[in-house]
């Protein structure tokens, strides 16, 4: 119950997360930035989405074929990231569009040299 | 230096989630085997799998999750999309240059052939994921998407074409006042806001489980037209 095996899928998840993290606290390109960014909303939808994991459970949709529902997974986690996915896209878009905007201010995209000069 | 100290933030915060967790318990799996005894808390997760179908009327339990028990949150979600395509267009807010659209580089004739024949068929793929999201695997977000992706092609293959950006403001304020109707008709007519008042039909048929199809074809419009607009803007933005 309690080997590594049961659990590979969170510890997956958070690998993700903290590689995010790695990108967003080290990288000084903002792109790359953005890019840790995602990674982590990557992450947080995995491990909302691996809480409602059955092992051996089917998709919560209901076929004329096979109507076992003892045996699908939690459906609540997969509608949540389901709306999660489409906002991350949106937000990623916000990000990008400063991005753009900074760049067209600074000529760079690089944070240490945005640090260093004064607007 | 910097490495150094990141990794060792990293370590931190990867140690206090190991501790936070390992002994917390959550998930579907430990909830169907884990200790406490099952009767005293409802699961609900259980409950709209077993109860969802005749409920609903939706065979997609997830649609008839993101619409009918929780139908007020979905019209947040989308309030949120809305928000963050209207921020993306404030701060990219182009001065009005006349560019002629023709003065890009044409894309290649075999390109521009595969964009024309491809672009009607994303558009009818996407539909068919929304009108069919009560049904089978996918909903208005994922059609949405889908649509999306048919407008960037556009803009990949058949470069100088633009979108009608008058048009896709219109789609998107009529699909979000179509979703908030049905909701204060549901109102007005049983009391409770985004209630189902049409009738649920039976299982399996397109023309079923009452509100949802309408509410997930405006989402999917809605979706649709929202993700174009914000290519469209970064597309303009980008030049």
């Amino acid at each position: 119950m309690s080997s590594l095996a049961d659990y590979i899928h969170y510890v997956g998840c958070f690998a993700l997360v903290l590689i995010g993290l790695y990108v967003v606290l080290v990288k000084s390109n903002l792109i790359k930035v953005i890019i840790g960014i995602s990674l982590i909303d990557t992450g947080v939808n995995l491990f909302l989405v691996s809480t409602g994991y059955l092992r051996a459970g089917t998709a919560p949709i209901f076929s004329e074929a096979a109507e076992q529902p003892g045996t699908m997974v939690d459906p609540v986690p997969q509608a949540l990231v389901l709306t999660a996915i489409v906002i991350g896209v949106s937000v990623l878009a916000l990000a990008l569009s400063l991005a753009i905007r900074l760049y067209g201010e600074y000529g760079t995209l690089d944070l240490r040299k945005i640090k260093e000069l004064k607007w | 230096m910097r490495k150094l100290i990141s990794l060792m933030v990293l370590l931190a915060v990867a140690a206090g989630i190991g501790l936070a967790l390992h002994r917390t318990p959550f998930g579907a799996e430990r909830a169907k085997t884990g200790a406490g005894s099952p009767g005293e808390t409802v699961n609900f997760g259980r409950y709209y799998v077993h109860e969802g179908v005749e409920e609903t009327g939706a065979t997609n339990i997830v649609s008839s999750v993101v619409l009918g028990y929780r139908g007020f949150d979905t019209l947040g979600e989308v309030t949120v999309l809305f928000i963050a395509a209207t921020g993306l267009a404030a701060v990219l807010r182009v001065k009005a240059t006349s560019r002629d659209p023709r003065d890009a580089e044409p894309a290649s004739l075999v390109v521009f052939t595969g964009c024309r024949f491809l672009f009607p068929l994303l558009l009818l793929f996407g539909t068919y994921v929304f009108v069919h999201g009560h049904l089978a695997p996918g909903g208005g977000f994922q059609g949405g998407a889908v649509i999306a992706s048919a407008f960037l092609l556009v803009y990949l293959g058949c470069r100088g074409r633009t979108l009608n950006e008058t048009g896709l403001r219109v789609a998107e304020s009529l699909s979000g006042l179509v979703f908030v109707a049905v909701g204060l008709v549901g109102l007005a007519v049983g009391g409770a806001f985004l209630l189902n008042f049409l009738p649920t039909g039976s299982p399996y048929a397109l023309f079923s489980a009452g509100i949802i199809p309408i509410v997930y074809v405006a989402i999917g419009l809605k979706v649709g037209s929202e993700l174009g607009a914000i290519i469209d803007r970064l597309a303009e933005g980008a030049r």
